[in-house]
């Protein structure tokens, strides 16, 4: 492999985020943090505790999670859309590297970032809520699977995406929603047996309860169903862009 | 010479919708030329040099870049090639310094800001290497795309249409600036449809219609092959018609009989036949005459003759 295209994508992507500073970092930071003054401090003190733990640190994992998804998908979608619509996209087609080096550079800057924002919005958190991590090991490696296995899919999308509109409908139409429905600001525990079997055809749920786990050691479904599952995602977005990349398609003529 | 850095064997491509796109393309190049593709709109110029430079993948055939096959080994192929398109197609935001050095690690190269200030220099960029590519004019967009697809220190590089859309002085120096690649030993293949800029600049030329090859040829030896000259004879009397030793298919009067024109080949020319004859059978029929010019085809006449024949 060699190293310099990697560096020279992964480079030019997390310029592009220091470029764009109040959109990429701050705007996601202040969003999240409204949730908190909102469903942490006005209505969650009205709301009692779940699992032995406040209703304001019960939602940090959800609401990281919401922003990881979406962040994640949005960034790698984008990385790669705006180079296909200027016509840039002619210099990765052209250049010496493999798709691995391609993949690694785009998706590996688009999961940084997120990651990042991630931090940033758990060490936000901490002024609002009494935080504790059981598993810091796990939390960071929910963390960091969410955010590379969210950015492979965002990079299918901003290759299949011919327009701005399609690059937006997965997170808005999709991602967002079973996030709000996955367990985000609930635990699945609190809604009806029927809504219950149906919540678990959510991927998402699977994540925010994984994640929770490594905070409270508190989850709807196992761990061990929450990483099978997030490896599930992973493997089969590896497998769509090993297509991709094979094919050439929405690439190559 | 015989030294070819691109060898094109038997290229086909159909894209999905069926449109075929190149057939049986075959193609050398040689090492340190200019060569110009030349063709009308949609003849599969941008195609064939998309198809080399790994942007389209081709139906069939192989393309060897330097002794290296473009699919089969293609990193060793690629970093050979520098490929400035036909778009503007920039990243608007980026400076020039960056958007260049991006490039030269794109293609797999250490930092080298040396290199790239040469470059730059080279192509009278230097004192805009802070400037955000969106400030810039059209003409300095395409330089900046010539100065991307030479960070990486390519000895092949394809120029699409590197002129279209450059007013007439930066034509020229963008001319100044390729011969100056081709003296420092880079592989020069353009598409054009300026057949000046052909004329002015290539060795070889190449013409492509429909996705054929039509001709492959040295520029002077198909200027001479093909290319028609005109011998026009302002004569001192005007004549109502010619008289029968005059009666050839390449003579013909005009202006009202006060002009007769002849119209030769190149091969004629050479042989030197066909002007002293004609001079000759003037004296013998008693036709004067006051003053003379001649005319050369251009390499432009040249193309519209051979595409309108292939149509």
């Amino acid at each position: 492999m060699n190293l310099y295209p990697v560096r020279a994508i992964y480079m030019a992507e997390m310029a592009r985020t220091r470029r764009t500073l109040l959109q990429s970092i701050v705007s996601p930071v202040i969003s999240t943090s409204l949730y908190f003054v909102v469903f942490g401090a006005a209505i969650g003190s009205r709301i009692s505790e779940i699992g032995g733990v406040s209703y304001g640190a019960f939602i940090v994992p959800g609401l990281i999670m919401l922003m990881l998804l979406t962040q994640s998908v949005s960034n790698a979608s984008f990385g790669i859309f705006f180079p296909k619509f200027s016509g840039s996209i002619y210099e990765i087609l052209s250049a010496p590297i493999s798709y691995l080096e391609v993949v690694i550079g785009y998706v590996g800057a688009a999961a940084s970032k997120s990651i990042l924002l991630g931090l940033i919005i758990l060490g936000t958190s901490s002024f609002f809520v009494p935080l504790q991590i059981a598993h810091p090991f796990w939390m960071l490696t929910f963390l960091v699977l969410t955010a590379v296995t969210f950015s492979l899919l965002g990079f299918i999308i901003g290759i299949w995406a011919d327009g701005f509109d399609k690059l937006q409908l997965v997170p808005l139409l999709v991602i967002t929603p079973l996030t709000f429905l996955g367990g985000s600001f609930y635990s699945i525990d609190m809604l009806p047996p029927f809504w219950q079997n149906v919540t678990l055809a959510n991927p998402v749920v699977y994540l925010v309860s994984g994640f929770r786990w490594s905070f409270y050691g508190i989850s709807d479904v196992s761990i061990v169903a929450s990483v099978a599952m997030i490896s599930l995602f992973l493997i089969a977005s590896l497998a769509t862009i090993a297509w991709i990349f094979r094919t050439g398609y929405r690439l190559k003529p | 010479m015989n030294d070819p850095i691109i060898s094109i064997n038997g290229l086909n491509k159909t894209y999905q919708g069926g449109f075929q796109a190149l057939t049986r393309v075959d193609l050398t190049i040689q090492r340190g030329e200019i060569f110009a593709l030349l063709g009308p709109n949609g003849a599969g110029k941008t195609t064939l040099i998309s198809v080399v430079c790994g942007l389209v993948n081709p139906t069939q055939g192989e393309v060897i870049i330097d002794g290296f096959d473009s699919v089969r080994d293609y990193r060793q192929a690629r970093e050979r090639i520098g490929l400035v398109p036909q778009e503007l197609t920039n990243e608007a935001f980026e400076t020039v310094w960056n958007t260049v050095s991006f490039s030269r690690g794109l293609f797999g190269k250490a930092p080298n800001p040396a290199h790239i200030e040469k470059v730059l220099k080279s192509l009278a960029l230097w004192d805009k290497r802070d400037n955000r590519l969106m400030t810039l004019s059209g003409g300095m967009k395409r330089r900046v795309l010539i100065a991307k697809a030479l960070s990486h220190e390519p000895r092949i590089l394809f120029l699409d249409e590197p002129t279209a859309g450059v007013d007439v002085e930066l034509r020229r120096d963008m001319w100044d600036v390729v011969r100056g690649l081709r003296e420092s030993g880079v592989t020069i293949i353009l598409t054009t449809h300026y057949i000046e800029e052909a004329e002015e600049m290539a060795d070889r030329i190449g013409v492509i219609n429909r996705g054929e090859i039509v001709l492959v040829e040295e520029k002077a030896a198909l200027m001479q092959k093909l290319g028609s000259k005109q011998l026009t004879l302002q004569l001192q009397t005007p004549l109502d018609e010619l008289p029968e030793a005059l009666q050839l298919e390449a003579l013909s009067l005009a202006a009202e009989g006060l002009e007769l024109v002849y119209t030769y080949d190149g091969r004629q020319a050479e042989e030197g036949h066909g002007i002293p004859a004609l001079l000759a059978t003037l004296e013998r029929e008693g036709i004067t005459f006051k003053d003379l010019h001649t005319r050369q085809s251009s390499l432009e006449d040249i193309f519209v003759d051979l595409v309108k024949e292939r149509a």
